[in-house]
């Protein structure tokens, strides 16, 4: 982790109708680290990305990327300057088998800029990329898993995949919206050294997380939001004991 | 108690992978119904020397065909329900009218210039409803050929309601027929292989997900267009052919039934099989003209026999014998 700020956000304000869902929000997210967003159900975090990442434009506020300015950019064209998302509830493209569901994103300008591979031989070199990246996330290449429907995989392994088609755009910020909600106790124990391995990697990467234990294994530093406000910053073990965090969200639970 | 049960076929299982083709039969088993339909057409026009009346309905068939592999590209492979097939054949067919007619251009410059100029034209009106979904885009590319008919009656351009007539024919029989039946078995094993291509899957996940597509960073209105423009190349073409066809272009080149009908056929024939669509209009053109002997009673026959097929064999033709080639049924005891 270096002291670069990779990722600055200024001021994020965001009603729907008379919903405040973001106030003035305001952090930076440093290169090579691992962020997380915590907060009680509805209190923005899903905005908060989703106005970040271009899905919903912001009220007011700014978002910077290494210094340039990406506030009210259209999805794509941020995903393509590097900063992608999950879903929280997965997309994957359903009609397509799994390793399919890479080609989209490989076939972006920015895969295509970045990827060492020629562009779509006859043979299909994507393919092959593709199923080396499946395989890195924990489809096993001999088995039928990659090569399965998509609607058919389990839910573990399509949560992967939201990963996988991010890993392929080679991106340097992945919002992670939670990624281990709804996962078993030995899936979630599959996916953690997935994110320590981006975070070697140099992937910076921000995760909203319900899920506090395991994120407080992987995260170097945590905001705590409750109805669209920064309540609390810093190291986890400062953060859980704020006195509003816990009013406001940890209360009664013991973590 | 007892069950169906339905195992592929062993033959199916030996021609599946790269490795597997050894015999004459399992050549015959992959290569036969590509080329039945292949000659088949091709034939047609030969075999049809015996009814010279039907040649016409083959060239139309064709032209049909052309545009409900458009439409099932559009609603099945890239999401977009397009009932724009009339606004496709009007424009192609004006656009072919106006290079032949007004500035004087020869057949084989005015239908290929006729088609590209056609697409980029359809292209730029479908372009501001792209962002539009399901039902909403559908209602908008039906107005389209409605609001084009209605703007040349009203200000009596381009004819009027007259047409533009004395477009050139095209020369001799067979290259009337050669022509369309060729246009549209390239745009069928075209299109084949493009759903399959990497650009193509692009294009279906546009349909499963577009949220996903934009979070992968390409531009989905850059690809609905793109897909809008494929589609409508097919279109003008099918239109800029009609119009030297008939020898005239008019306001019925905007007919509804070049929207309707090739919806029937893909219902018929199979959505989402590319063929299916093909094989669609290949049943119901022919069988509308046949019907022609009942009179207006035609509708009526035309409507229950649609109506029984969406009914009871709604997944459509295509899919039905595609099963049924491939595997077998037999009864099990659970």
């Amino acid at each position: 982790m270096s002291e670069t700020v990779i990722l600055s956000m200024k001021g994020i304000s965001k009603a729907f109708g008379g919903l405040k869902a973001l106030m003035d929000v305001s952090f930076d997210v440093f290169q090579g680290e691992i962020y997380g967003i915590i907060g009680p159900n509805g209190s923005g975090k899903t905005t908060l990305i989703n106005c970040i990442t271009g899905f919903i434009k912001p009220d007011k506020g700014h978002v910077f990327f290494r210094g340039d300015e990406i506030t009210k950019w259209p999805a794509y064209k941020i995903a393509q300057t590097g900063i992608t998302r999950t879903f929280q509830i997965m997309r994957p493209y359903y009609s397509l088998p799994a390793y399919k569901n890479l080609i989209i994103p490989l076939w972006s300008p920015r895969a295509k800029k970045l990827g060492g591979w020629r562009g779509g031989g006859r043979h299909g070199d994507r393919d092959t990329v593709a199923v080396d990246i499946l395989e890195e996330i924990g489809f096993e290449r001999d088995s039928r898993v990659p090569y399965k429907l998509a609607s058919t995989l389990p839910t573990g392994y399509q949560k992967r995949l939201e990963l996988a088609r991010c890993m392929a755009l080679r991106p340097d910020v992945i919002f992670c919206d939670e990624v281990f909600s709804g996962l078993s106790m030995s899936e979630i124990a599959g996916m953690v050294p997935l994110i320590e391995k981006l975070k070697m990697e140099g992937v910076t990467l921000i995760m909203v997380e319900h899920r506090l234990r395991e994120l407080f294994r992987v995260a170097d530093r945590v905001m705590a939001l409750n109805f669209g406000e920064k309540i609390a910053e810093g190291y986890y073990k400062e953060v859980i004991e704020d006195k509003r965090v816990r009013e406001a969200y940890l209360g009664s639970e013991e973590v | 108690m007892k069950r169906k049960e339905r195992i592929d076929r062993g033959l199916k299982v030996r021609t599946e992978g790269h490795y597997a083709i050894s015999s004459l039969e399992e050549i015959g088993y992959l290569v036969g119904p590509r080329l039945l339909l292949i000659l088949g057409v091709l034939l047609l026009p030969i075999i049809l020397e015996l009814a010279p009346y039907w040649k016409r309905v083959v060239n139309i068939m064709c032209v049909y065909a052309v545009l409900a592999l458009a439409f099932d590209f559009l609603a099945n492979y890239v999401g977009l329900v397009c009932l724009g097939g009339a606004l496709f054949i009007g424009v192609g067919g004006y656009l072919a009218a106006i290079f032949n007619v007004y500035l004087s251009m020869p057949f084989w410059l005015s239908i290929p210039l006729a088609t590209i100029s056609g697409a980029f034209l359809c292209t730029l009106l479908i372009l501001p409803c792209l962002p539009l979904r399901g039902v909403y885009f559908a209602i908008v590319t039906l107005m389209y050929p409605i609001l084009i008919s209605r703007i040349i009656e009203a200000f009596n351009i381009l004819g009027g309601t007259n047409g533009i007539s004395g477009v050139d024919s095209l020369p001799g029989e067979y290259v009337e027929e050669y022509t369309i039946i060729i246009v549209m078995l390239v745009a069928l094993f075209a299109m084949r292989r493009l759903v399959n291509q990497d650009m193509g899957l692009v294009l279906r996940a546009v349909k499963d997900n577009d949220q996903s597509v934009r979070a992968s960073g390409i531009n989905v209105t850059h690809m609905k267009s793109i897909a809008v423009f494929i589609a409508s190349l097919m279109g003008c073409f099918g239109g800029a052919y009609l119009a030297h066809l008939y020898m005239w272009a008019g306001l019925s080149l905007f007919a509804l039934d070049f929207s309707i009908i090739p919806i029937a056929a893909v219902v018929m024939g199979g959505g989402g099989t590319l063929v299916g669509a093909v094989i669609g209009c290949f049943i119901l053109v022919p069988l509308s003209e046949f019907l022609r002997f009942f009179g207006t009673f035609r509708i009526v026959i035309y409507c229950a026999l649609l109506t029984g097929f969406i009914v009871f064999k709604s997944e459509g033709i295509m899919v039905y014998a595609t099963r049924k080639y491939h595997q077998f049924e037999r009864w099990v005891k659970v």
